[in-house]
């Protein structure tokens, strides 16, 4: 009977300290998505501002309320404009930003084609 | 034919990314996002810097007339330069200024206001700084100016001058 109380209370402290884990992994995932909006070129992940220390409680804070990831970028988006996310949805701002480095590659690929392959010919 | 117009296309190409880069280089440096502005302020609840009871975003703005949320802490130099501004939006009637304590010590924020006074009517406690977050705040010293629930000004960094008077009128 005792071996069993064990066991369970073993399981228990188990499976509490793998959803921190989780938790904390999907926070950092998070972080890593997010701009910190006051340093130069790092992420809320990688930054010690306390901008990102505060944005890294609330996210801890959020997902302790039950909220997802999409319902914390939307939170944010919401609050501080598309800039916080690495990652900007794809929308009418933002065609240009997601197709230019396609058209880019196209025309590049085009010119390197007419100059060197069909030249050479 | 065929190489006359990969030509016209490739000069239309490199005009158009000629232009982007000009607007863009044109474009001021700093990012102040548009839907900041004419926005519902959070509703929040928060400790009353005083006597740490708990009072509502909806408590706090429920009079008809305008608000200056201003965020600030003891140990930033800018607050200490703003304050005089805020010292003097305090003595007009149509507004109220609510102060934000940000990531603070109790005992030197009761010192700053003792040695510089305090314009605020009331103050709220943000211990982590998440509060500012819910406000869309980058730091401090920031300021919202508030009419009808809405923010209509959001002021980053310290009051100055211009931006008293640009307060004054729009509060008038």
């Amino acid at each position: 009977m005792k071996s069993i109380k064990y066991l369970i209370i073993i399981v228990f402290l188990f499976s509490t300290s793998l959803s921190n884990a989780q938790e904390k992994d999907l926070q950092n995932k998070i972080t890593k998505n997010l701009r910190c909006l006051i340093c130069q070129g790092q992420s809320v992940y990688d930054s010690d501002s306390d901008f990102a220390n505060s944005v890294k409680l609330l996210i801890e804070k959020k997902l302790d309320e039950g909220q997802n990831e999409k319902q914390i970028y939307e939170y944010l988006k919401n609050k501080y404009g598309d800039w916080i996310l690495y990652d900007p949805k794809f929308d009418k701002n933002t065609y240009f930003l997601w197709l230019m480095p396609i058209l880019l590659f196209i025309i590049g690929g085009a010119i390197i084609v007419r100059l060197f392959i069909i030249k050479k010919n | 034919m065929k190489s006359k117009i990969f030509q016209i296309f490739l000069t239309i190409f490199f005009i158009m990314i000629f232009f982007i880069f000009y607007k863009g280089l044109k474009n001021p440096n700093i990012y102040v996002p548009k839907n900041s502005l004419e926005k519902d302020i959070p509703s929040f609840k928060a400790k009353i810097f005083d006597n740490n009871t708990l009072v509502t975003s909806e408590e706090i703005f429920k009079r008809d007339k305008f608000y200056l949320m201003n965020i600030w802490a003891s140990w930033c130099l800018p607050c200490r330069e703003e304050h005089p501004f805020l010292m003097e939006l305090h003595s007009n009637k149509n507004l109220e200024i609510i102060g934000l304590n940000y990531k603070d010590k109790k005992k030197n924020a009761y010192k700053f206001l003792k040695e510089l006074n305090n314009p605020y009517e009331i103050i709220i406690l943000d211990k982590d700084g998440t509060l500012a977050i819910e406000w869309g705040a980058y730091g401090v010293p920031e300021s919202f100016l508030i009419q009808n629930q809405k923010i209509i000004k959001k002021i980053i960094g310290p009051l100055n001058k211009d931006l008293f008077t640009e307060i004054k009128r729009l509060i008038k």
